[in-house]
Order: structure tokens, then sequence, then C-alpha cells
């Protein structure tokens, strides 16, 4: 990346930037934008739940208000609340991070009529809700002439017309829900026997996620990779790409792990997918960092799947190939500046992969597993980077969404990247709940994601598998571990009463606990 | 001191002492030359014959977890000496089995009837929580007892769910 610096702060000192934001979110992304804020000197506020009140984000704020109950709808979404924190400590803008209030058309809205205005750091709430809606953005985007997943670009009105549309796109079809995400309201139909009851179940599914019962239709692409496309776009009609991120690793449409750049896209394909990225864009009159998500074909076809009106979680691989700060260049946009350079300039170096560290139990069907962290090593040296909202010491709440951190490792190539992050999930340990950090350490080691076949199926299938060799690298430590068991017992054993012998075992081990005591082990 | 020590299901006995030039250790009747330092508390660095093992404890409830590096093992430690554990193994897997909550939560449904039928593996009872849906299953085949809470419920971590014998 090339910045032109005298340019870029000649722009600065034509705007003025924020002296103070509001971060509308928790966790590793409210930590982040902290970061973020910090290194551009802006001062920061912190919002909080009840449960939340030692929280990482609210330690490391200059400011912190209480919003409320646990409840999320009672606090990290309740516009009002958060409205009133903001106008009354004088924050000049508000980040919402992802999830959340972050793709809430309403909250910008509210946000630019408040009574002292407050700027929303993303896209206008016309952008959002053009995007909010699959069907909307479809329609806009058959307008724009997007290539785009064949299917409906309407809700189905009955199964009759559910029936006939899918006759017509040839099963297997996808039904989707119109204001989905996180694969709810989602059913994969293989034949007509079966459309009639997964519509009802999508719609109610639909109706019960997200309040709208809307379920369209799309031909379904088996294995299609998920390939999506960065774009920043500043307020004075300029908008980039940065290039794609790979994003195929996904167990139950969630993303899992994600890679910059794709194995799959060369300069050609890139520039292309880059260019309708910025069409789709463009077509919502959009401003601000963006994500267009694409669904890629076994002959590399891509179709337009969606727009994500916010920062994603998986932002860092975009930052670590391209040398950029999204976060800094998101609040530099939002206070009105030009992007600091142009396409030409944008360039792709080296390779990046990030791991969604979650509270869950891989060993257990994956559940949440809240509670405390009793302890918590984090791994660290060349190439790696964590984004964690988390620390020792800390309950990880019940009530929000398991991810505790972000494990991303960078190299000059792919195979330098993994083998870096595969040593730092080795340095990565968490004890007093369950993590799936040990899914990861499968993940890499294993031959074909190392090859690169990967597609939205892999994950899926590797789990359904039985993981080689383990047993016997776990047999070769089993004695280890039964001699430090017993050591472990040994060194809490108090001395026997009544005996003052002093070659004594059990005294012996008081002793060694004393020395290590004195000298500050323990 | 003598210990039986459970790693993963297998028995293992061990004798440690103190000796002056530091433990003395012997696995299983033979002898292993240990160096052994407590780096933290829940941290031990074990050097045998020069391999360097970092090692971690976990105990979570009445479930010990001993990491040999990225390796973890489910370990119970014993004191053949001690009458009152000698009782608790007899009972151990006699009987009924409860079927606990893995995590706080609320109790969504049961897929069950009491006095029905239940495979082992087969899903009891629904629990949400951090906004997922999770299925806890029946840790052998039997007949439900009994279902120990209302569906509706809000659960803690360790809460008994439903009884199977």
């Amino acid at each position: 990346m090339i910045f032109d610096h005298s340019k870029h702060e000649r722009d600065a000192r034509a705007h003025i930037m924020f002296s103070k934001i509001l971060i509308a979110n928790r966790g590793e992304i409210a930590v982040r934008v902290i970061r973020a804020c910090r290194e551009l000197g802006i001062a920061t506020v912190a919002v909080y739940s009840e449960v939340d009140r030692a929280a990482l984000h609210v330690l490391k704020a200059d400011e912190a208000y209480s919003i409320g109950p646990a409840s999320a709808t009672e606090s990290y979404l309740n516009i009002d609340k958060i409205l009133a924190v903001a106008q009354a400590c004088g924050a000049e803008a508000i980040h919402p991070g992802y999830g959340f209030l972050s793709e809430n058309a309403k909250f910008a809205r509210a946000c630019a009529q408040a009574k002292k205005k407050i700027k929303f750091i993303g896209p206008s709430a016309a952008s959002m809700e053009i995007m909010g809606s699959k069907t909307k953005a479809r329609q806009a985007m058959e307008r724009a002439g997007i290539p785009f997943v064949p299917g409906t670009s309407r809700g189905a009105q009955s199964i009759d017309e559910a029936r006939e549309a899918a006759e017509k796109l040839g099963y297997p079809v996808m039904l989707k829900a119109a204001a989905g995400g996180g694969g709810k309201g989602m059913r994969l139909v293989h034949n007509p026997r079966d459309l009639h009851a997964a519509l009802e179940a999508a719609q109610s599914e639909a109706q019960r996620a997200f309040g709208d019962a809307e379920v369209y239709l799309e031909k379904a692409i088996l294995n299609p990779r998920h390939i999506e496309m960065q774009i920043l776009a500043d307020e004075h009609g300029s908008t980039v790409y940065l290039g794609e991120r790979e994003c195929s690793l996904q167990r139950r449409h969630q993303k899992v792990l994600e890679e910059a750049p794709s194995m799959l896209v060369d300069p050609d394909m890139r520039r292309r997918m880059g260019e309708v990225a910025v069409r789709v864009a463009e077509a919502a009159k959009y401003c601000n960092a963006g994500t267009v998500e694409f669904l890629v074909d076994q002959k590399k076809n891509f179709y337009f799947l969606e727009m994500n009106t916010r920062l994603q979680v998986e932002h860092p691989v975009t930052e670590l190939i391209t040398g950029l700060d999204l976060v800094n260049l998101q609040i530099r946009i939002a206070a009105g500046e030009k992007l600091p350079f142009t396409q030409e300039a944008v360039a792709i170096r080296g390779h990046a992969v990030e791991c969604r560290i979650y509270a869950e139990d891989p060993d257990n069907n994956y559940f949440p597993s809240p509670g405390k962290i009793a302890m918590l090593e984090a791994p660290a040296g060349p190439g790696i980077r964590l984004d964690s909202g988390v620390y020792e010491g800390w309950t990880v709440p019940i009530d929000y969404d398991p991810l505790l951190a972000k494990l991303i490792g960078y190299g000059d190539d792919r195979a330098q990247a993994i083998a870096r992050l595969a040593r730092a999930l080795e340095e990565f340990f968490v004890a007093g709940i369950k993590t799936n950090v040990a899914l990861f350490r499968r993940i890499l080691a294993d031959e074909a994601f190392r090859m690169g076949q990967i597609d939205t199926g892999y994950l899926e299938r590797l789990l359904a598998s039985h993981p080689r060799g383990k047993d016997e690298a776990k047999k070769d430590t089993a004695d280890v571990a039964a001699i430090a068991a017993a050591l472990f017992a040994a060194l809490e054993t108090p001395p026997k009463a009544g005996s003052n012998n002093g070659t004594d075992a059990a005294d012996g081990a008081t002793n060694w606990k004393r020395t290590a005591r004195t000298e500050g082990l323990m | 001191m003598i210990y039986n020590v459970t790693i993963d299901e297998t028995e293992h006995r061990v004798e440690l002492d103190r000796a002056a030039e530091g433990w003395r250790c012997q696995l299983d009747g033979h002898a292993v030359p240990l160096d052994a330092v407590l780096a933290q508390p829940d941290v031990l660095s074990i050097l045998i014959e020069g391999r360097a093992y970092e090692i971690r404890r976990e105990q979570a409830g009445a479930d010990l977890t001993i990491w040999v590096g990225d390796h973890a093992h489910a370990a119970e430690v014993r004191d053949p000496r001690s009458l009152r554990e000698r009782r608790q193994r007899a009972d151990h897997d006699k009987g009924a089995r409860q079927l606990v909550a893995p995590m706080p939560g609320k109790v969504i449904r049961f897929l069950l009837e009491e006095n029905s039928r239940v495979e082992a593996g087969q899903g009891v009872v629904v629990v949400e929580a951090m906004k997922m849906q999770n299925e806890i299953k029946s840790p052998k085949a039997g007949v439900v007892l009994k279902l120990s809470v209302a569906e509706g419920a809000a659960v803690n971590a360790g809460d008994v769910l439903a009884i199977v014998e």
C-alpha cells in the first residue's frame, strides 16, 4: 500500500475529526474499535449490560455507562437508551461494531435525527434498507445487471407459487428468509415431496427469528464456495475493493475459519469480482465499509448473494494482506475524509488465516460453554494477531454470542500463514471453559485443507470422519499425565499430624511448596 | 506415597517419594527418572531423560483434566489408603444415571415422556443457551425414570434434568 501522506494530512486538516466516539457493542469488536480510536486520539465511550460490568471493553474505555439488564433487547439493542447515553456524554459518533444494531436502519436514522446530531459510522439508513431485505436487494441488483443466483425476487405467497418456481428452477432448491442471516429460515429441498413441509418450517423459523415470515426460493448451488469482497466507499463518490476473503469453512451456515486471499481467485477473477462488488455498492449509494458476498460454483462462476452493510468479524485477514486499518478508515470516512488512496494503489501481499475461537465444546456437540476462564495463555510471536474480548478470571456470560477471540496467522504465503497459526494454536491454552481450539488444530493439520480443497460442505465432512492419529499420539502422553496427576496430588497432601520427620515424603512436598511460594512461583 | 491414577479409563499405579536429589517415581512398577518443577499453581514442568513436558491441570467441578501439551487427558486420582474413596468407587457405575445441564440455560422441551425407553445417545431434553438449542443425550440405554424439571424452567450448570435407569 502506498499512502500519499502529505495529501492525507491536507484532507485531515480540511475536516474535523471526532473527539469522542461511543461504541454500541461488546466483546472483542468493542475492544478492536477502542484500539482504533486510541490511535486516532479519540476518546472512547463503552456501554454495558449488567453482566458486562467487568467486561474487557469496559476496562479499556475512557468512559463507560450502564444500559440495562443482560437481555440484549433491553441493553445492546435498546436504541433509546444508547442514544440517551451518547447525547448525555457528548459523543459525536457511534460505531456499531457487527451484530446488535449494526445493520439496523432505524438506529442509523435515529442517530441522524437526534437532538445533537450523531454520526453513525456506517452506511446511510437508505442503503441499509435496500440490502437488509434479501428480496429487495435482488430487485435492485436485477436493475443494475448484477449476476445473482437464479431464483425468485419476492417471497412465495403460496405453496403453489413456490412449487411452480421450484419446477422452473429445477431441484434442488434453497429456501431462504428475506430478512435472513446466520442460517436461520434456510432449507435445502431435494424433491417436490419435501417442499411444503420445508416452506412451512422456514417461514415459521423466519417469523420467530426476524419477525418476518417472507421466504423466497433460489436454485441450490451444491457445495459452493463462499467468497466475499471487501469494499470501502467515501462520501465523495469513490468506491474501492480490497480483495476477497474465502469463507467456505462453515458449520451450520456459520463461518468458522476465514482466509485471504482465496486460493481459487486469480488476479483476473479478483478484478472482475471486485468491479461487480463496486457496482453493487454504487447501486445502493453505499458509503463506508461493506462486504459483498458471492457464491462461487465449481466452474468458478460467481453470483451475488448479499451485501453486509457493516464491518465483518473476519476483517483482520483483509487488513493483514492489504496493510490497511479498516476501522481507522471507517472513522475517517465517517468524519468526511476522502479515501487516502486509489484502486491502483491497493496491493495484496502475503496470506492470512483467521480462527474464530468460541466458548463451545467440540467433544460434546458444540454445546456453548459459558463460565469462568480459570486459565488463559495467549499466543504471540511472528505473524500472529489476537483480537480478544476476554481475560483470565472473567466469567463469559450466557447471554450473548460465544465468540471469545479471533486468532489470525499471517505469512508470506498460505503455507507459512498456516504453519504460524498452527504453532500459535499450540501455545493457546484456555481452562475453565471449553473452546473449539482443538477443532482448528484438526482443520489445519488436514491434508485437504492444506491443499485448499474446501467448500461449504468441507467442515461437516471433516467432522463426520474419524480423527486420524490422535489416539496414538495421546497414548504417548498418557504415562506422563499419570505421573503429573499424582504429583499435583502429592503437592497438596498436608503434612501428617505429629510427624516431624524431615525425610517424610509429604513433608518434602510441603517444603517444596513453601520454597515455591517464597520464590513467588505459586 | 502411592496413588491409583486413572487416565482416559486406564488404571496406573504411581509411587512418589521425595528424595534429597528430587523425586523418586515408579510408574506401574517401573522406575522413571523424574525432574519436576511447579512453574505456576496449575502448571508443572516435567523433564524425563531430557524430554520436556509442559503440563497443566484443569479442575472443573469433580472433573480433573491433565493437559500434556495440547493433549487433554481425563484423570482421576485416588489414594488407596482412603476408605471413603474406595466406597465411592464401588457405587460409581451402578443403577440410575442423571442427565445434568452442561451449562446454564432454559429447558425448551422434553423429547421423551417419563417411563419411555431410551437408547444410549438418544436426545432426551432440549436446552437453550447462548441463543443455541442443544439436545442433552442419554448416557445409557434404559428407561426414563423421571423428568426432574419443568419445560420453560431456567437451569444452572450441573442441575439434574432427568434420570435414566
